[in-house]
């Protein structure tokens, strides 16, 4: 039953991945995302990895994709304002997707199918291991990543502080 | 999994879904009568005795009104809103311990519909997705008012869930735990949770209240500025669905609020009454105890917004950034700290 709800769940990923790149309105674009990401929380959930689903649920869906959709809703993109595309930019756009399918092609080619991977503790994903792991054996990448975090928002912070000056 | 499995949880679901519904119902006319009360006068009274048929009357009326799809709207999406609205309040109950495990004969019948051991995570998923009915909602109506109106929800949402998380992770502090049931196990008695964060349910409270759009906080359908909100082009059953989101949104935090900090099915000298009543009616009563509670909590939300007026927008967004969120970090360091001398030294 697993295998057959993962081809289920990763057709609709896929389904909706690609509805992101061809719907034609930016808002829609960004609904199906959040479907995509919704998918994906199946796919946490399917792999017993249930802290990383819900947090990508909560984190991804409930708030990323919300600013999302508020700064598209700001924007206010229609059809009547989109730059126009010549047939320049269309040439340049098919040469550079096409140069980036025939790299991947090279790149699936010298991938090898890996033996299934087994974990050594299968709650791994719960809670409780997760927090153990992380704030033991993986303590100094966790806090650098989280001073990585820290210093983007400083930064940030910091932009809309200069611009106020500027203004006064 | 047995047939018997499948029927019990079949059936919790179903009287959920029914109190849910109920309780949003006769929230709409507790609201009028709970304004009336404040305000000194009656309220409504004519439909059937001391008004109580007012809300069947009103669902009529909801029901019976023309149904009206604007000629620029986005169709799709603007049904997708309030459908989406009530989809994110409905689920929230589905994590919620209603009582302790009941024995009917030699089974024994959680009276939960599932114990995710992230289930209080999964609550704030659920009140985190429930912007998107009001966003979408505004948006598709192609208004001006409208999508001022769900852009607000929107930047009010998020400000005030950090401040809600932040709020929460010093609850977990104190519980060490994520699994709903197991947090309301540990307040057995009086050992409540709201003895020991009393800040901490004090800024959660001030963030559910944001959450649900729920006076003084109610800016996105501030009709003074924005003609009535996101909600100002629907009609009919569409515009029922939003109101009766809000209302069971505000039953469903009030459950949190209940279960988190006040005991849930918890009370003073329950141990007297579970050897009196033996283990099919004492969870019984515990459930009733938890609904008396979370009843004190939906009186609650109606007085304070018949008693505060609405906060202006940087006065909200002061609050949740500057107040509520410095308040909840000095919560969660002050907690860290006495749980580290408590049980160290």
């Amino acid at each position: 039953m697993g295998t057959s709800v993962f081809y289920f769940v990763a057709t609709l990923s896929i389904f909706f991945a690609l509805m992101v790149v061809f719907a034609k309105n930016p808002i829609h674009s960004v609904l199906y995302l959040i479907l995509t990401f919704f998918t994906f929380t199946v796919h946490y959930v399917l792999l017993n990895a249930q802290f990383l689903a819900v947090v990508n649920f909560i984190v991804y869906m409930g708030a990323i994709m919300v600013l999302f959709l508020f700064v598209l809703m700001l924007l206010n993109l229609n059809k009547e304002n989109e730059p126009n595309k010549t047939a320049l930019l269309k040439v340049v756009g098919i040469i550079a997707g096409g140069c980036l399918v025939v790299t991947l092609i090279g790149s699936l080619k010298s991938v090898s199918i890996s033996s299934p991977l087994l974990l050594k503790n299968p709650s791994l994903g719960l809670v409780e291991n997760l927090g153990k792991e992380l704030f033991g054996p993986f303590m100094l990448p966790f806090e650098l990543s989280s001073l990585l975090l820290l210093s983007a928002m400083v930064g940030a912070v910091l932009l809309t502080k200069k611009e106020e000056k500027n203004n006064g | 999994m047995d047939i018997n499995f499948v029927i019990e949880k079949f059936v919790l679901i179903t009287i959920l879904f029914a109190i849910s519904l109920l309780i949003a119902m006769y929230s709409t006319y507790a609201e009028r009568k709970v304004a009336a009360f404040l305000q000194d006068r009656l309220g409504p009274d004519r439909a059937g005795p001391f008004g109580i048929l007012q809300p069947l009357a009103d669902g009529v009326k909801m029901f019976m009104k023309e149904e009206i799809i604007p000629a620029n709207a986005n169709k799709w999406l603007f049904m997708v809103g309030p459908g989406l609205a009530m989809l994110c309040a409905c689920i929230g109950t589905a994590v919620i311990p209603w009582g302790q495990d009941m024995v009917i004969g030699d089974r024994v019948i959680p009276l939960q519909v599932t114990d995710i051991n992230v289930g209080l995570l999964y609550i704030f998923g659920v009140i985190s997705l429930g912007v998107y009915g009001v966003m979408i909602g505004g948006w598709a109506s192609n208004n001006k008012y409208s999508l001022l109106s769900a852009i607000r929800a929107a930047s009010q949402n998020i400000s005030y869930e950090i401040a809600m998380g932040l709020s929460i992770i010093a609850l977990l502090l104190v519980s060490n735990s994520l699994s709903l049931k197991e947090i309301v196990e540990q307040q057995h008695g009086f050992n409540w949770n709201f003895w020991y964060q009393p800040l901490g349910f004090l800024i959660f409270m001030v963030c559910a209240f944001a959450e649900t759009n729920r006076a003084p906080f109610d800016l996105p359908e501030c009709e003074a500025e924005l003609n009535g909100g996101y909600h100002m082009e629907y009609s009919s059953m569409k515009l029922g669905f939003y109101l009766f989101a809000e209302y069971i949104n505000m039953f469903v935090s009030s459950t949190v609020m209940a279960a988190l900090y006040f005991g849930g099915y918890n009370y003073p000298g329950m141990d007297y009454i579970a050897a009196q009543w033996g283990p099919t009616w004492a969870p019984l009563f515990g459930t009733f105890i938890f609904f008396m509670k979370i009843f004190a909590f939906i009186f609650f939300f109606m007085w304070v917004r018949w008693t505060i007026p609405r906060f202006r927008y940087d006065q909200l967004m002061n609050l949740g950034w500057k107040t509520l969120i410095p308040l909840a970090i000095a919560n969660i360091i002050v907690t860290g700290i006495v749980i580290a001398l408590t049980n160290n030294f």
